[in-house]
């Protein structure tokens, strides 16, 4: 079975010159599209990779092996951009902004429904949400 | 068939009267019709959610030992910077106000993360607020420096004064430049990326008493969760604009000054906001009760989105170079659906204001009514309507000699 995830690769300081992508496509044949890519100056984790990753689902797992195996901190991508319920008004500011279109007005509640599968962390709606609600955890 | 707020006040008294919201409204007169509609129902409860500039609050602290004249002097509260120009411990402080250390647009687009109007969520929240204050000193309030936690219980009075709130209708904006903007009406992108608007359109409050025949000066509303009153016509009242057959403004028109005791109301409806690359200001809360007096007031209460009509306007040129060219006019029906037609293109829109909030407030407003809490006021005078020829005028601007 296919599977198209997306994660939150977190790389330590030995990892960051190693070919990690490189493995998951030669030995796990995943597709790999880069969402987001930093080298942050956080002194636990020097490196931060958002990935699609497709490919079958017995591959994928022995890929999510490998990477924790060779110590990057794996997360998907949905923990790491959340919405503050509390502190959205549903105006709908976001709604356009969105490259994706994460963001959709609800015609009949009109209140706006984030689809975090659809996110691909961009971060434009962050400082775009008047109250500020939108949070990305990396 | 006439009706008089005395008479729907005796049955507000009486747990009979008859309320529905501005919305539900326009269902009931689709189905009964204005006449039948009118005699049924005695209040169309309105409301917005959105934000509100020009907003503000003001407070007495109660006099130090010994005591400090404010006036005058500088008053900061958790770093932003309070208005001290009245009497001795007496306070004004606006949405918009900043930090001094804030960079603002230094390097454009500024955050905005904290002002004014956050800083008056938090004191609504309950939260202690950190005043610093500096004064010149005098015989009678000797004091210079003052550094005290604030909490709005310990406060004399805490008041919200908003100068302008509650616009009837407003402009849509866009931007027909090539490269994105940042305003008080969100993000533009370029080349009529998307239109903005900010009205809650059949459900605001003056869209459904569209010649100020009810609402006026002295109206009791519902005020960031409590109870306000409407003060005066706001400022930038201008309802001397183009009209549609109905007398529903197509242009942003009359507004309304409001003022309520902040102690009784609450954050969920006063939210501090961060416009991305513009300031900090308050989203705020209000609701207009409208009692039911005729037909004709029935009749502009069930205005339907398809009847609004709002201006579109660029952002990148018109507006702030102060043109008068419009894109074009679009209604409210058409900005809700998610897509409006500019230019022989389809561009996605984004609200500022929230519908959803606007019908919880009418519908709390509802249950006051209904519950025989809030009963309705007579206005006290009337807002200046057409007849009086009030116009918003640009500034007369002379420059000053070198």
């Amino acid at each position: 079975m296919a599977v198209s995830k997306r994660v939150v690769l977190h790389f330590p300081k030995r990892l960051v010159e190693q070919p990690v992508i490189y493995h998951l496509v030669k030995d796990y044949n995943l597709e790999f599209n880069i969402l987001r890519a930093s080298i942050t100056a956080e002194p636990e984790e020097e490196g931060l990779l958002v990935l699609q990753l497709k490919g079958e689902q017995d591959e994928y797992d022995k890929g999510v092996k490998f990477l924790l195996k060779s110590g990057v901190k794996i997360q998907s991508l949905s923990q790491d951009v959340t919405r503050n319920e509390a502190r959205c008004t549903h105006c709908g500011a976001c709604v356009t902004i969105c490259p994706p279109g994460a963001f959709e007005l609800d015609l009949k509640t009109r209140q706006v429904r984030f689809n975090d599968e659809k996110c691909v962390a961009c971060g434009l709606c962050i400082k775009t949400c008047p109250p500020r609600a939108m949070e990305v955890h990396f | 068939m006439m009706k008089t707020i005395a008479e729907i006040n005796e049955k507000i008294r009486q747990g009979k009267a008859v309320v529905v919201n501005a919305e539900e409204v326009i269902d009931l007169v689709k189905e009964k019709g204005v006449k039948h509609a009118a005699q049924h129902v005695d209040v169309v409860t309105t409301g917005t959610f959105g934000p509100m500039c020009s907003s503000g609050i003001y407070f007495n602290t109660g006099h130090s030992k010994p005591r400090i004249k404010l006036g005058g002097g500088r008053v900061y509260l958790n770093d932003v910077l309070a208005y001290p120009g009245l009497a001795a411990v007496d306070v004004f402080f606006g949405a918009n106000a900043l930090p001094d250390d804030d960079p603002r647009n230094r390097v454009h687009p500024g955050d905005f993360n904290y002002g004014g109007g956050h800083v008056i969520e938090e004191l609504v929240a309950g939260k202690d607020i950190r005043m610093t204050a500096t004064a010149y000193g005098t015989d009678c309030y000797p004091r210079k420096r003052l550094e005290t936690w604030l909490n709005i219980k310990d406060l004399n009075e805490a008041v919200l004064f908003n100068i302008r709130n509650a616009y009837q209708n407003y402009n849509v904006a866009v931007n027909l430049s090539d490269k994105t903007i940042y305003t008080y009406m969100g993000v533009l992108k370029p080349r009529l990326g998307n239109a903005n608007y900010c009205s809650a359109g059949q459900l605001s409050p003056l869209l459904n008493d569209p010649h100020y025949r009810t609402i006026g000066i002295g109206t009791r509303i519902f005020l960031g969760g409590g109870i306000g009153y409407v003060a005066w016509q706001g400022t930038q009242h201008n309802p001397n604009v183009l009209r549609t057959e109905a007398g529903v403004p197509k242009r942003s028109a009359g507004t309304l000054a409001v003022i309520g005791d902040l102690k009784q109301m609450s954050p969920r409806w006063l939210v501090g906001a961060s416009m991305y690359g513009y300031g900090v200001t308050l989203t705020v809360g209000v609701g207009v009760p409208i009692p039911i007096l005729d037909e004709e007031i029935l009749r502009s209460t069930a205005v339907t989105d398809e009847e609004i009509y709002g201006a579109v306007i660029d952002y990148s040129d018109a507006y702030p170079n102060q043109k008068p060219d419009i894109v074009g006019e679009v209604n409210y029906a058409q900005l809700k659906s998610g897509t409006v037609k500019l230019q022989g293109k389809k561009v996605p829109t984004s609200s500022l204001s929230s519908y959803s909030r606007a019908v919880e407030i009418a519908e709390v407003l509802k249950d006051w009514i209904k519950r025989g809490e809030f009963l309705l006021t007579e206005a006290v005078a009337p807002l200046p309507g057409v007849e009086s020829g009030v116009a918003f005028k640009p500034l007369p601007e002379r420059p000053l000699e070198i």
